[in-house]
Formats: structure tokens, sequence, C-alpha cells
């Protein structure tokens, strides 16, 4: 069997003297979605970030394998380009660079990074146009600078669109759901399972069960306290949502 | 101390050369009109009383202008134009101007100027032939704006006035090219010189141009460009005036210009500061009129040791008008920017709507930024904001863009140059616009060829 494509081992992560992740263990398969469930709080995002890199938390323990390479030696950028994606959860403004220039500069930088030849302004246009078909995007939508004055929706589906073009191995969606509408979650989530391979994965950080229905997941996580204290099938989701998390605080106190 | 050390009579041994060469009508200059002496004689009269600001003034502390009093300037010598037409061409515009008016030294360059002819009889030439042939326009106008009593370089140029450009722009003239005024200096002899440029520019009712003013430096070393500009716009007249200033490393760059709005007519200027060791600009507009519009735009990017600091003031004399402030910059190395904006409602000013900005990138720890809003408002029913920040590349900015596969070095520079670039894609003229957007984009290593940041309609509709 080949390596994992993510294997998260023992993963402490702190901002400053408060620890945020105290010990995660976990693994993911090329092929697989999974979704970590969780209240605020319990260290959900703050995992998904520090797998894409970023440098406000200190991981101080434990280590990342990522197609058997220690992520964390990595920067961000060497992340991104390696395929790992994070669909933010409040993707940031930026006056002033158009989305075009800023996804033409990601995915040129990716692809010289695999050292493919870069991409000239009509060969990208024509490769995002039928992204922005999939995800149901305005034309005008290029031309806007990237995120700013958009609504909460239009900031989410931008993040899948990115996604989308940059194609990335492994997608970590931070709470892509929320500020969503029903219309708008389902053209974002089906854009995105519309992206499943055997060859990538997606980690879906979630707090409803709603967003599962479209990227249906194969393992379900549960985060307490900056720990996974529960794992199961897409059941575990279900439950979560319509009983809540003071079930799994419980079990999880027996257990410990 | 600081007296004791200023070099203010060295320019009036300046003054007491061109006073000798104008009585023997040498040097090609013919005797000055009667009008144009006095102004002269009034002008270092008032220099001479008052001297180079010192730090004790408050319209003058932000900026030390020792190193500008403590020098002894000789005026910059006539120079062969031939000996700066590489520099000319570099700097000139080619055929994106309507009009190309090249001054050497301060002085008129005939060979390296097309002038062009414009539409709707509009003239652009030389404020010496404009007095030479006793134009009474330049009479009329001259050293009304300006005001050598409020200030010391105002005063020094006037004593100096003899070349620099008039533009007329005739009732109802409308140019589609801008006017572009190329202002070279260049220091080959070593020793520091001045020059005292002067514009004259004048709209009448319900015309319409572009302006440009250029300082560039060619060949190095220290020399001091002392502008004044003076701009009065009839009733509906439309003036966007840029001003570019590139001078040389080891230039001291002081400008002020002058803007007076009839009713209805409507101010643009962009103003941007890349060269020079010192820079002072005191930009002041008079809205005199209902329903004058003023809109300032300024864009500072400098580095190392450079200073640069613009003086403005909206002076709101009259009822429904409408003011725009923007002013941006971008400092690396030790640099220091100073920003302070007046916003003056006089109580006639009704219904002033008024609305200024400031915001400055810093783009290393040893740089710094002194921004003031002033306002003094003496009329009830006004609406005026302003608003300022400062601080560094924002780092969550900076981290999505990595987060993307792009290079932390090149997020920087990306966000670095679409911040200044908010200034620039306001600019109409086309030339003025890539000039800078050249220089941002090379300064940060970014490919030359995007304009990164031409954003649709829908940006444009969003943020005037």
């Amino acid at each position: 069997m080949a390596a994992p494509l993510l294997e998260i081992r023992n993963l402490h992560a702190s901002v400053g003297e408060r620890e945020i992740l105290k010990g995660v263990d976990l693994t993911i398969n090329a092929g697989e979605v999974h979704a970590i469930m969780g209240k605020n709080g319990s260290g959900k995002s703050t995992l998904a970030q520090v797998i894409a890199g970023r440098e406000t938390y200190e991981v101080t323990q434990g280590e990342v394998l990522y197609k058997g390479v220690n992520l964390l030696e990595r920067s961000a950028e060497e992340r991104a380009r390696e395929g790992v994606f994070l669909a933010f959860q409040y993707p940031v403004e930026i006056p002033g660079v158009s989305t075009s220039y800023f996804l033409k500069a990601a995915v040129n930088a990716i692809r010289k990074h695999r050292g493919d030849d870069e991409l000239d302004a009509g060969a990208f246009l024509s490769m995002v146009r039928e992204r922005m078909a999939l995800l149901k995007m305005d034309k005008s939508f290029m031309n806007r600078a990237v995120n700013e004055g958009f609504s909460g929706g239009e900031k989410k589906r931008n993040e899948i669109f990115q996604m989308a073009v940059i194609n990335p191995t492994l997608a970590l969606m931070d709470e892509t759901d929320s500020g969503l509408d029903v219309d708008a979650l389902k053209t974002v989530a089906e854009g995105a399972a519309s992206l499943r391979t055997p060859d990538n994965a997606i980690l879906v950080v979630t707090h409803y069960e709603r967003l599962l229905q479209y990227i249906v997941p194969d393992f379900v996580h549960v985060m307490l306290d900056g720990r996974i204290v529960m794992s199961g099938g897409k059941d575990l989701a279900v439950r979560v949502d319509t009983e809540g998390y003071d079930w799994v605080e419980r079990e999880a106190r027996q257990l410990a | 101390m600081t007296q004791l050390a200023e070099q203010k009579g060295a320019h009036l041994s300046n003054f007491a050369r061109i006073g000798e060469q104008d009585a023997r009508g040498g040097n090609g200059a013919s005797r000055p009109p009667a009008w144009l002496g006095a102004l002269r004689k009034a002008g270092i009269a008032r220099f001479d009383e008052v001297g180079f600001p010192s730090g004790r003034d408050e319209h003058w502390r932000h900026t030390n202008f020792a190193p500008i009093a403590r020098t002894a300037f000789r005026l910059a010598p006539e120079v062969a134009g031939d000996a700066i037409a590489d520099a000319a061409a570099a700097y000139g515009f080619g055929g994106e101007a309507a009009a190309e008016l090249v001054f050497v030294n301060g002085r008129y360059a005939a060979k390296l100027s097309t002038p062009g002819r414009l539409p709707r009889g509009a003239r652009a030439l030389s404020l010496a032939e404009a007095i030479d042939s006793g134009e009474e326009l330049v009479e009329r106008h001259l050293g009304r704006g300006a005001d050598i009593d409020a200030n010391p370089f105002v005063a020094l140029n006037s004593g100096f006035v003899r070349d620099g450009a008039f533009v007329h722009l005739p009732r109802g003239a409308a140019l589609d090219l801008p006017i572009h005024l190329l202002f070279l200096s260049t220091n080959a002899g070593g020793e520091p010189t001045v020059s005292h440029p002067r514009v004259l520019i004048v709209a009448e009712d319900g015309a319409s141009a572009s302006v440009v003013e250029t300082y560039a430096g060619s060949g190095g070393g220290v020399y001091f460009t002392n502008a004044v500009t003076e701009i009065a716009c009839a009733p509906g007249a439309r003036v966007d005036h840029n001003k570019l200033q590139q001078e040389s490393p080891d230039a001291f760059h002081v400008a002020t210009a002058h803007a007076r709005l009839d009713h209805d007519a409507v101010f643009v200027s962009h103003s941007g500061t890349i060269g020079a060791k010192l820079t002072r600009n005191d930009l002041n507009v008079v809205l005199a009129g209902p329903h004058a519009e003023a809109t300032l735009n300024g864009l500072v990017l400098i580095g190392d040791q450079q200073h640069a600091d613009n003086h403005t003031l909206l002076d709101h004399a009259a009822p429904e008008c409408p003011s725009y402030e923007l002013y941006k910059h971008v400092l690396e190395g030790r640099a220091t920017g100073v920003f302070k904006g007046k916003i003056l409602v006089r109580p006639a000013a009704q219904k002033t709507d008024s609305k200024q900005t400031s915001k400055t990138l810093l783009l290393s720890d040893e740089a710094a930024m002194n921004s003031m809003p002033a306002l003094e408002i003496y009329a009830d029913d006004v609406k005026c904001t302003h608003g300022s920040t400062t601080g560094p590349v924002d780092e969550s900015m900076v981290f999505y863009i990595r987060s993307r596969g792009v290079s932390l070095e090149a997020a920087r520079h990306l966000l670095s140059y679409a911040f200044a670039a908010d200034i620039t894609r306001r600019i109409k003229v086309e030339p003025v616009r890539r000039r800078l957007e050249e220089y941002m984009a090379a300064r940060h290593g970014l490919p030359q060829d995007l304009r990164i940041t031409d954003l649709g309609r829908h940006d444009e509709q969003h943020r005037t």
C-alpha cells in the first residue's frame, strides 16, 4: 500500500503561551475525504492553518508528513507549490490586486515549481473560464480586486474557484459553509465535490453536517480541546448535527 | 547659530548679478517690464527680510531646511541644449504630448522643445517669450496667487522670475493630449546651483487640459530647484495638473503651487515624488466660487535617507464645493515623510463636502511618517472627514498570497505595488501613470508589462 498523503503525529501548536493543538494524530490517504467537526475554539481551524504553514502558530511538538516529507520545514508557499491548498474561513481582501493577476501569479508559481512553462494570458484565461462556469461565477469577477467588497458568499465561492483553478493534491476547506445561503452552499459544495479524484484528498473543517451531504466524507473526526477525541464514518456527523457535542465530551472523558 | 551659517547672501549676490545683466540688456535678455522689475524687487526684499524658514515656524518645522539654507548656491548656468538631449528624450513624452516645452537649468531650450500647434488658440510657450512680447495675461496673473509674504521660497523665486512656462487655454479650448513642461537640471560644474522656474497656467471659461510638470536631473551633483506654479481656473474650466518629481539623488526640490478656482471649475492634482534628497511641496487650492471642485492625489515613493514633506491647503471660500484628497506614501530605508493636509472652511463656505485620506506603508523599521490633518471650520453646515493610517504590509494579506504559492518577497512587492497603484490608476495622463508604475515595478522586481491593477468598471464604481 502507498504511503499516506498526510500523516500527523502528536502535533502540538501554540500562539504565544497558549497551547491550542494538544497532540493531534490524523492520517489521510489519497482519494479520501475527511471531515473535522468541533465547537468554536476546539482547534480545528488552527489545525488547517498549521498544515498550510501559517507562522502565527508555533509548532512545539510532533510532526506533519506530506507525501512522506516533513511539511513543517517548508514555507507556506512551498507547501502550496507542492499541492497543499487552504480555502480560508475568512478570505482576505487585497485592494488593488485583480483576481486575474492574483490567480495567474499563483498558477505560474506552482507551474514553475513543477518545471512546467508559465501560462500566457490567453492560455490562462481559457483555463479559468471553464472553472468559472463550474462555480457559476460572473465574468466581471476576474477584473475585481481580490475579495474586495465581496459578500460573504462571494468570498467563499472565490476560495473554491481558486481551488478549482489550482487543483491541489490536499485541499483544506476551513468552514467553507459558514456565511453561505442554501443555494450558494450547494453550488460551492458541488463544485468542491466535483474536484475529487483518486489522487487527491480533502479535509473539511465544519460545524455542520449540511456541507457533508455534498462532499461525502469517508471519515469524520471530532476535535475537543486541541485533540481528536472521536473518529467515525459519516453517521458521526449526522449525530453531532442533531445531538451536539455534549455526548462526545462525556464519552471522551470516560475514555480518558 | 543657524543664522550665522545661513547663506542668504549667495542669493542676494545672484540677484545683483542678474540685475546687472538685465540693465546691460546682455545675455540675450531684454530689459524687464516695470511690473516684473517691481515683483522681483519685492520678492528679494521679502526674502532678505525673513530668510529661510526656521524650526520655530509651525508651517515649516517638520522639515530641516538647514542643508538648503547653509549652501551657497549660484544661479544654474545656461547649458547648450545638445549636452542634455539624451535626458530630454528619456523624460520626454514624444507623440503622447500636444506640446512639450523643455527647460534646462530653468531656461527654455527651444532646440529640445516641440511647442506644437495647439487647437482652439491654446498656447504653451516660454515665460520669457511671453514677458518679452508684453503678454497682458502674464502681467495680470503672475504673482497673484503665490504669496511672497506667506512663503519665503515664493519670495525667493519671485526675485528671480525670468523664465519658465506660460500656458494659456482660451475660452472653450479643450486638449486631448497633455502639455508637458519638462524641467531638467544638470550640474556638470560641481558647485551647487539653483534654478527658480516659474509656471503660469491660465484657463479661461470652460477650457480644459492636462498639464504635466516633470522635474528631473541629469548627471547628478548638488542643485536646488525652487519652483513656483500659479494656476487660474475661470468659471467651468478644468485643469488636470500632474507633477512628477524625479530629481537627482543629491538634489533639493522645493515647489509651491497655487490654484484658484472660480465657480464650477474643476481642478485635479496628481503629484508623484520619487527623487531628490529633500522635497518640500506646498499645494494651495482656493475654491473661490460655488460648485468648484478639487481633487488632490499624491504619491510619495522614497527610500534611503530621502525626506519628502507635502503641505496642502484646501481653502473653501465659497459654498457647495466638494474636495477630495488622497495622499499615499511608501517609505523604505531611513526615509521620512511628512503630510500636512489643511482644510480651511471659511464662514461663507456652507455645504462644503471635503474628504481627506492619508495612508502610509512603512517597508522598514527605520522609516518614519508624520501625517497631520488640520481642519479649521468656520461654517456650520459642512461635511469634513479625514483619516490617516500608517503601518507595515498587512501580514494576513501576505499569508493569503503565500498560501497560493507566491513567494514571501513577491507577496510583499505585490502588496506595495498595489498600495501605490491605487493612486497611479487615477492618473489620466498615460505617460505619467506609466512612468510611475514602471518605476514601482522595477523597484519591486515585478514584470513591467503587467498592469496588475487595471480593474474593471465594478471596481471604479465602488471606490472613487
